[in-house]
């Protein structure tokens, strides 16, 4: 469990994190979504007591961070993969995490295996790591404690397609098995495949949040048919709402409903499904446009 | 806009109840110093930096003893000179592995791991601190071992008449002269939090300001009456060839409270404060 209430940064006159308020709770993947430089980072950085607040708390399982007696085995943290002393091997980095825990070095082993670093790897410096090495370096400091929470910036960074997979799969056991876990991402995807709910971050701002069907689904149901304006119709004479847009029909109908309407009145359907969480994507491309230093409007310039 | 958002009913009802029950556990015995004391010691350690810096403590006593033996004159065969021999090397590589056990958090970042396994920043400080002064404290009982052994060997060669003479109390004082510099070493390593700053800082400390201030007491009268209560070089310099009277002992401590005591609050406060990145 993680409360965030009203957390405020500010470097001067920049606030990098402004009144955020938020819960990741347990038995659940919160995603925390927002474009580079939108304040995740600096935010999962007060929570786990590195950079302390202008104003706002932040409480892990109803304590601040600092009040945490063994933090590690209570919250798994990950915020930088390659924040680790490069002369150091894998399996020392992990034994010293173990020890201050006070944890058997039996638990450097097994989550080692877990991780599926070899031992050979294991002795290598984590200089010579790849960027997914470290990642996966990083998620056994993180579990090695056992903890209730993890809290994670960016764990799917340089791991490959087979690697983000697997780390889905831990992330959703292990929220399945009751533990909080709070990740953040600025690929909307890749929230969207793993996080039951969503809270998306933008220039400091919480703009969005709530369970990822209220953000991404229940935006109805889009048909196609030869003849949309006629499908309108006849949707419009059952009862249900009908807009024609680019040659198809939006409905705020389920795709069940709105395909049985479609077959009722002779249509026959040449496309049919949930449309588009337009919402959440036209505004986190928004976000991003806003921050993004190479603007596609060179065209214009170009015109001129 | 200051939008709160709070996730649904749902999994707040989650909340109250954990369905898998095993999650909500109590809480963890908090950590004993001495772990942290123990964890810091195996960083200063575990790197090859941190290992050839300790190894070179050997290294450097082997080589003093040579050169002792081979050119020193029958007069400094004693066993004094080869225990002492390494005080000047020592003044060096000590406030190094002091500086670099703070500074390798930041430089290298481990403090990102070190200070989320350990929120309290002073107490990981202060197991660094003790860890720095066990090391010393170590180095030196090592260099007196191997002085031992350097004039065994040294007075067989040179077939001078063995005595195994040697002030405890002029040793005693070199050590706390060189847990000093050590300490200096640790400070500046707290107050910079970089490698390069705090070791460039240490030999300003160690070799220019004696330079300065020297030159400035012989210029003006008033700082040569002053220096030894404000220069801790100076009065732990001192403690190398004599025993300090009452004031002399006051002077020392005047002198550590400017140099090690001020910066060492003001480091403490300043890491308190600061984010770790």
């Amino acid at each position: 469990m993680i409360t965030i209430d009203s957390l405020t940064k500010r470097y001067g006159d920049v606030t990098a994190v402004d009144a955020v308020s938020f819960t990741a709770a347990p038995g659940r993947v919160t995603g925390f979504l927002g474009p580079n430089g939108a304040g995740k980072s600096t935010t999962m950085r007060i929570v786990t007591g590195l950079t302390p607040a202008t104003a706002g708390t932040a409480r892990v399982l109803g304590r601040d961070f600092a009040d945490l007696p063994n933090p590690g085995r209570e919250v798994g943290v990950l915020l930088d993969a390659s924040a680790q002393h490069a002369g150091r091997t894998g399996r020392e980095i992990l034994r010293i995490a173990a020890r201050t825990m006070g944890l058997p070095t039996a638990r450097v082993d097994a989550m080692l295996e877990l991780v599926s670093l070899t031992p050979g790897e294991a002795d290598r410096r984590v200089r010579d790591y790849s960027l997914g090495m470290r990642q996966r370096l990083g998620i056994a400091a993180a579990l090695i404690g056992d903890p209730e929470v993890l809290i994670l910036d960016e764990p799917a960074n340089g791991l490959d397609p087979a690697g983000i997979r697997w780390m889905r799969d831990l992330l959703r056991g292990f929220a399945d098995n009751g533990g909080t876990v709070l990740l953040s991402s600025h690929l909307l995807h890749e929230i969207e495949a793993i996080a039951d709910d969503i809270v998306v971050i933008g220039n400091g701002r919480i703009v969005a949040g709530g369970t990822k069907d209220e953000l991404l689904g229940g935006r109805g149901t889009l048909v196609r048919a030869d003849d949309p304006a006629g499908l309108a119709a006849a949707l419009e004479r059952a009862g249900l709402s009908a807009t024609v847009a680019d040659g198809a029909v939006l409905t705020e109908a389920d795709p069940a409903t709105a395909g049985r309407t479609a077959y009722a009145a002779g249509f026959a359907v040449t496309e049919l499904r949930a449309a588009d969480g337009g919402g959440l994507e036209e505004m986190f491309l928004e976000l991003t446009a806003a921050s993004q230093r190479d603007h596609l409007h060179g065209t214009e310039g170009n015109a001129a | 806009m200051s939008t709160t958002i709070h996730t649904p009913a749902r999994s707040a009802g989650d909340t109250a109840a954990p369905a898998a029950g095993a999650r909500r556990r109590s809480a963890p015995a908090p950590i004993p110093f001495s772990r942290i004391v123990g964890v810091e010691l195996q960083k200063m350690f575990d790197t090859r930096a941190g290992f050839w810096l300790c190894a070179s403590i050997a290294i450097v006593a082997v080589l003093a003893q040579v050169a002792i033996t081979a050119f020193g004159p029958d007069s400094m065969i004693t066993f004094e000179t080869y225990a002492t021999a390494m005080g000047a090397p020592l003044q060096i590589i000590l406030p190094l592995i002091a500086i670099l056990s703070v500074t390798s958090e930041w430089s290298q970042r481990s403090g990102l791991a070190t200070f989320t396994l350990v929120p309290s920043r002073g107490k990981v400080i202060a197991a660094k601190g003790v860890d720095a002064l066990l090391v010393g404290i170590a180095a030196s009982a090592l260099a007196i071992g191997i002085g031992a052994l350097g004039y065994l060997v040294g007075s067989t060669i040179t077939g001078v008449e063995r005595s195994w003479e040697l002030s405890v109390t002029s040793t005693l004082l070199t050590i706390l002269a060189l847990m000093l510099s050590l300490s200096m070493g640790f400070v500046l390593g707290l107050l910079f939090r970089s490698s390069p700053g705090a070791i460039v800082g240490y030999f300003v400390y160690a070799m220019l300001l004696p330079a300065l201030f020297g030159t400035l007491a012989g210029f003006q009268q008033w700082f040569a009456d002053l220096q030894p209560w404000v220069d801790l070089n100076y009065s732990a310099t001192m403690l190398y060839d004599n025993v300090p009277d009452t004031e002399g002992w006051l002077q020392l401590a005047t002198s550590a409270g400017i140099w090690l005591g001020i910066p060492l609050l003001v480091g403490a406060w300043l890491l308190r404060r600061s984010e770790i990145k």
